[in-house]
C-alpha cells in the first residue's frame, strides 16, 4: 500500500482528533477578534502561559488516567498539599529551595502510592478512592499549614513559575535568545517530521504528497515562530514553558511509543482482552496513579511558586479543569481513547476562553456557564462521533 | 377445548444473512412436559424468543396459536399476560433484593404505588411452600444457592398465574440433588395442570421426565417423539434423540490434511478447578490430557461441561479458584500462574467470545495484532511503529484479512475477519500450543473453511492445537483425536477414526454414576 494519501483522507482519517485543532483555531480567532487583538498581544500571551501552565501539567496525567478508564478527583488537593510541604520546608524550616522541590515530589509519590494501592491492588473504583483523597489531602494541607498561608518563597523558587530566560544574547527591543530557541524548535519539528516520513517510505507506507508535507511543516513552523516572536517582544522565554514543553515531549513519547503507554490504551479499550493478552493490569494502574501524584506535585510547585505562597485553599477545583481539558481534547468517557497533545489543546481551549472572557470583562458567573456548556458540547460530540462510527460498521 | 395448548405453525425467522428457523412446527399438549432438544445453535433459543415475544410478531413468519386463539405478541409482557413465562438459563434475579421482592419484581402488590409488605411477604411464603423451598422471604437472593435461586424463579413464574412454563437449561448450573428436586417439582406442576417446555442438553433427564420431545436441527423440526409410545416400542430414548440431533449428512466442509505427529508438546495432569464465586463447586474435576506436535485435538462437551473453564484456567489461571494440577510443556512442568507466564511457556488461547476477551474493538488491526507480543516490536521498550505496521500487514496478507488497511478499526470488520485478527495476534506470540475455543462461532461457511485451512497449516508446521467445539461435525472434520467432557470430567478419549457423532454425544451426556 505504497503511494500518497490525499488531503481529504488526511482530514477525515480521525475527525475526533483533528476536529479539536480546528475548534482551537476557531476559538483563538474568535477571541482575538472579540478582544480587539489583546488576546494575542505579547504581554497577554506570556500571561496565558504562566497562568494556565499548572492546569496543562495536570491534564497530561489526567488524560492518561482517563484513557485507562479511571478518573482522579484529588489532584486539586494534591496540588495544595505538595505546595504546602514545599512551603513548610523552605519558608518555615529555612532549607534551600531545591530541598522544598524534592520534598514536594516525594509527597506526590507517596500520594500516588496511597491511591494506586487502593485502586490497583485492592480494586476500589478510582472515583471513590480519589474522592476520599480529595478530602484527605485537603485536610492534611490544612494541618501542615496550621490553617494559615505561608509566604514569601525565596527568589529562586519563584523563578520556576515567574522566571524568564532572556537577555542571554541581547537584542534590540526583542530577546534574541528566545527567538533562537523557538527557531531551533521549529527546525527540530521539521527534521523530526522529515525523518518520520523517510522511515515510512523505507517501510513502504503511504505518505502525504511532498507539497502537502512542506505546507504542513511550514505552517506549524510559522505558528511556532509567530508565538516566539510575541514572547520575545515581551519578557522572553518563560522557564515554565520549557518545563511544559519537556513534559509534553516525554509523555507524548511514553503514551504513543512505549509498551507501558500502549498497555494503558489496551486496558481502557477492553480490560478483559488486555488481561488475557498478558498485560499486568495491576502494575499499570499502580504506576499510573504514582505518575499522577508526581505530575500533581510538579503542578503544586509551579502553582505555589506563581502565587508566591502556600494556602490551605490552593488548587481548589483544579481537578475539574484538568478533567475538562482531557475530555475537550478528545478523550472518551468510556476510556481507551485520548491523547496527551489533545488534552493540552483542550486545556488551551479552556485557557483561551477564560482569558478572553476576562479581557472582555465578562463576569465570573457567565464564564462558568460558558465553560460548562463547552464541556458538555465537547463530550456530546465525542458520543455522537462514536455512534456515527458504529452505525457505519 | 383444544387438546393442544400451544401450536407454533411454520415459524421462519431470519437474521441478516442467516436463516435461524425454517418452517418450524411445535405442538404442545395441555398438561404435558415437552422437551425441546438440539445442538447448540440449532435454533432452540430463537424459537423460545419468538414464542415469548422477545422477537415481536412481524419479525418472523408463521403463526402462534395459544389455547386455540391466534396470538401475536409484541413484547414479553404480552406473552406473560396470557400466562406464558420463560425462565432463562442465566437467572434474571437481582441478588441484593430479597426473595419476596424478586418474586414480585415488576408485579408488585401495591395500592397507588405503595407496597403492602405484609401481603407481599405472606404471598411469597405461600409460593415458596408450593415449590418446596423453606427460606425466609426477606433473605437476599444472593445469599441462597443457585439451586434455590432456580426455585425462586419458578415461584416468580407461579406468581404470574403461569399456564405454560418454559425452562431453558434449568439444571445446567445445578448439582445432582438440586436437579432431582427441580425435576420432581416440574412433574408436580404438570400434575397440577401447568404445561412445561423444557430445553435441556441432559438427555438422561429428558428421557426421565418428558412426555414428548421435539428435536430441532439446523433451524428445522426433525420430529416429535411420543416418549411413552417410543418406550412401549422398546426404543432407547437417548439414542433416538441423539440420532435426530446429529443426523445430518456430512458435507465436504473440511479441507483434507496430512498428519505427521511429533513429540508430545503439552500435557495437563489431574487438573481441578473450583467455581470462582461458589466455593466447593467443581467446574473441572481431575482432567488430564495431552497433545503432540502436529496434532489437532478436540474437546467436545455440551454447554456448561467446563470446556472454556478448563482452557482458561490452564491459560494463566484466568478462570476459577483453588486450581490444582500440573501443566507440562515438552514433558517439563511449567508455571502458568499468570497470563504472561502462559504466553512465555508457549501457550496461546483464542477465546470463544472474541469481542469480550479477544479484541480491543475500538482500536485498529495493527495494534490488536501486536497486543499480546508487543515486546517483539519494542525490543528496547519503545515501539517501532513502522515495524508494527509491517507485521500487521504481513498477517493481513497471509491470513487474507479483508480490510482496506491495517489501520481499519476492528469493530467494523466481519466476524470471520475479526477471528483472523485474533488468530494473527496469537500467532505473533509464536506459541507451541494453540487453544482455539469455538474458533468458528458466528462465522459464515466460507470463512469457516478458511479458518480450518489455517488450522491445518499450523498443525503441519508442527504446532500443537486444541480445538474446543460444540459442533460435532466440526470436531470430527478437523481433529485427530477427541476428548469428551461432561460435568467437568473427561469421560472419554476417541481417535477420530473410531468416533461417530452418536458415540461422542453418548460420552458428552454421560452423567455422574
Amino acid at each position: 500500500m505504497t503511494g500518497t494519501s490525499n488531503l481529504l483522507e488526511l482530514m477525515t482519517r480521525n475527525l475526533r482528533q483533528s476536529g479539536i485543532y480546528i475548534a482551537f483555531v476557531f476559538i483563538v480567532l474568535l477571541f482575538a477578534v472579540l478582544t480587539g487583538g489583546t488576546l494575542l498581544s505579547p504581554g497577554n500571551l506570556t500571561n496565558l502561559v504562566l497562568q494556565y501552565s499548572y492546569i496543562l501539567i495536570l491534564a497530561i496525567g489526567m488524560v492518561m488516567i482517563i484513557v485507562a478508564g479511571h478518573i482522579d478527583l484529588s489532584v486539586g488537593s494534591v496540588v495544595a498539599l505538595t505546595g504546602a510541604v514545599a512551603a513548610v520546608v523552605v519558608i518555615r524550616e529555612g532549607m534551600p529551595w531545591w530541598v522544598g522541590i524534592i520534598a514536594a515530589l516525594i509527597t506526590g509519590v507517596l500520594v500516588g502510592i496511597w491511591q494506586g494501592f487502593w485502586v490497583a491492588i485492592v480494586g476500589i473504583p478510582a472515583f471513590i478512592v480519589t474522592l476520599a483523597g480529595m478530602l484527605i489531602f485537603r485536610g492534611l494541607t490544612m494541618q501542615v499549614l496550621d490553617n494559615v498561608s505561608l509566604s514569601p518563597f525565596p527568589a529562586e523558587y519563584q523563578r520556576i513559575a515567574g522566571g524568564f530566560l532572556n537577555g542571554l544574547l541581547g537584542g534590540p527591543g526583542y530577546d534574541v535568545f528566545t527567538l533562537v530557541i523557538f527557531a531551533l524548535a521549529a527546525v527540530g519539528f521539521g527534521v523530526q517530521q522529515w525523518r518520520v516520513r523517510m522511515r515510512k517510505l523505507e517501510y513502504k507506507q503511504s505518505v502525504e504528497a511532498l507539497w502537502l508535507f512542506a505546507v504542513k511543516v511550514l505552517l506549524v513552523a510559522a505558528v511556532i515562530m509567530a508565538f516566539g516572536w510575541r514572547l520575545a517582544n515581551a519578557r522572553g522565554l518563560p522557564i515554565v514553558l520549557i518545563l511544559l514543553a519537556v513534559l509534553v515531549l516525554i509523555y507524548g513519547f511514553v503514551t504513543q511509543r512505549t509498551v507501558f503507554g500502549r498497555h494503558i490504551y489496551a486496558m481502557g479499550g477492553n480490560l478483559d482482552a488486555a488481561k488475557l493478552s498478558g498485560v499486568k493490569t495491576k502494575r499499570v494502574n499502580f504506576l499510573l496513579f504514582v505518575n499522577m501524584g508526581v505530575l500533581a506535585a510538579i503542578a503544586g510547585i509551579v502553582y505555589s511558586a506563581r502565587s508566591n505562597s502556600a494556602q490551605p485553599g490552593a488548587g481548589n477545583m483544579f481537578e475539574l479543569d484538568a478533567i475538562a481539558a482531557a475530555f475537550i481534547g478528545g478523550a472518551a468517557v468510556t476510556g481507551g481513547v485520548g491523547k496527551v497533545q489533545g488534552a493540552i489543546i483542550g486545556g488551551l481551549i479552556m485557557a483561551v476562553m477564560s482569558n478572553g472572557m476576562q479581557i472582555m470583562g465578562i463576569d465570573q458567573s457567565t464564564q462558568n456557564v460558558v465553560r460548562g456548556v463547552v464541556l458538555v458540547l465537547a463530550v456530546a460530540f465525542d458520543v455522537w462521533s462514536k455512534k456515527r462510527s458504529s452505525v457505519s460498521a | 377445548m383444544n387438546e393442544n395448548i400451544l401450536e407454533m405453525r411454520s415459524i421462519t425467522k431470519t437474521f441478516p444473512g442467516v436463516v435461524a428457523l425454517k418452517d418450524v412446527n411445535l405442538q404442545v399438549r395441555r398438561g404435558e412436559i415437552h422437551a425441546v432438544c438440539g445442538e447448540n445453535g440449532a435454533g432452540k433459543s430463537t424459537l423460545m424468543k419468538v414464542l415469548s415475544g422477545v422477537h415481536p410478531a412481524g419479525s418472523y413468519e408463521g403463526e402462534i396459536h395459544f389455547e386455540g386463539e391466534h396470538v401475536s405478541f409484541s413484547s414479553i409482557n404480552d406473552s406473560e399476560d396470557l400466562g406464558i413465562v420463560i425462565i432463562h438459563q442465566e437467572l434474571a434475579l437481582v441478588p441484593h433484593l430479597s426473595v419476596a421482592e424478586n418474586i414480585f419484581l415488576g408485579n408488585e402488590k401495591a395500592t397507588a404505588g405503595i407496597i403492602n409488605w405484609h401481603e407481599v411477604n405472606s404471598a411469597a411464603v405461600r409460593l415458596l411452600e408450593k415449590v418446596g423451598l423453606s427460606e425466609n422471604p426477606v433473605t437476599p437472593v444472593g445469599h441462597i444457592g443457585v439451586g434455590k435461586q432456580q426455585l425462586v424463579e419458578i415461584a416468580k413464574a407461579l406468581s404470574k398465574n403461569v399456564k405454560l412454563l418454559i425452562l431453558d437449561e434449568p439444571t445446567a448450573a445445578l448439582n445432582d440433588d438440586d436437579s432431582r428436586h427441580l425435576l420432581g417439582l416440574i412433574r408436580d406442576l404438570r400434575d397440577e395442570g401447568v404445561t412445561c417446555i423444557i430445553i435441556s442438553h441432559k438427555l438422561g433427564e429428558i428421557a426421565a421426565v418428558a412426555d414428548s420431545t421435539t428435536v430441532i436441527r439446523d433451524g428445522s423440526t426433525v420430529e416429535t417423539i411420543d416418549m411413552a409410545e417410543a418406550t412401549r416400542n422398546g426404543e432407547d430414548l437417548t439414542r433416538r434423540i441423539i440420532r435426530g440431533m446429529v443426523g445430518r449428512d456430512m458435507e465436504n466442509m473440511y479441507p483434507d490434511r496430512e498428519v505427521t505427529l511429533g513429540e508430545e508438546v503439552f500435557r495437563v495432569e489431574d487438573w481441578h478447578v473450583n467455581h470462582p464465586t461458589q466455593p466447593g463447586r467443581k467446574v473441572v474435576d481431575g482432567a488430564s490430557l495431552n497433545v503432540r506436535a502436529g496434532e489437532v485435538v478436540g474437546i467436545a462437551g455440551l454447554m456448561g461441561a467446563g470446556r472454556t473453564e478448563l482452557a482458561m484456567s490452564v491459560f494463566g489461571k484466568s478462570y476459577g479458584r483453588d486450581i490444582t494440577g500440573t501443566v507440562y510443556m515438552h514433558k517439563k512442568p511449567v508455571k502458568v500462574d499468570s497470563v504472561a507466564d502462559a504466553i512465555k511457556a508457549g501457550i496461546a488461547y483464542v477465546s470463544e467470545d472474541r469481542k469480550r476477551y479477544g479484541l480491543n474493538l475500538i482500536d485498529d488491526i495493527r495494534r490488536n495484532v501486536s497486543a499480546a507480543a508487543l515486546k517483539r516490536v519494542a525490543p528496547r521498550g519503545w515501539i517501532n511503529g513502522n515495524e508494527e505496521i509491517a507485521v500487521a500487514e504481513r498477517y493481513r496478507t497471509s491470513m487474507n484479512i479483508k480490510a482496506p488497511t491495517v489501520m481499519s478499526v476492528i469493530g467494523k470488520l466481519s466476524g470471520g475477519n475479526q477471528q483472523k485478527v485474533v488468530l494473527s495476534k496469537w500467532l505473533y506470540t509464536e506459541p507451541e500450543l494453540l487453544i482455539l475455543d469455538e474458533p468458528t462461532r458466528g462465522i459464515d461457511v466460507g470463512a469457516k473453511y478458511e479458518i480450518y485451512s489455517i488450522i491445518n497449516k499450523l498443525a503441519a508446521s508442527g504446532k500443537a492445537i486444541i480445538v474446543i467445539s460444540s459442533e460435532l461435525p466440526e470436531v470430527l472434520g478437523i481433529c485427530d483425536r477427541v476428548y469428551t467432557l461432561s460435568s467437568g470430567r473427561i469421560t472419554g478419549q476417541v481417535p477420530v477414526e473410531d468416533a461417530t457423532q452418536e458415540r461422542l454425544m453418548e460420552l458428552m451426556t454421560m452423567e455422574k454414576d
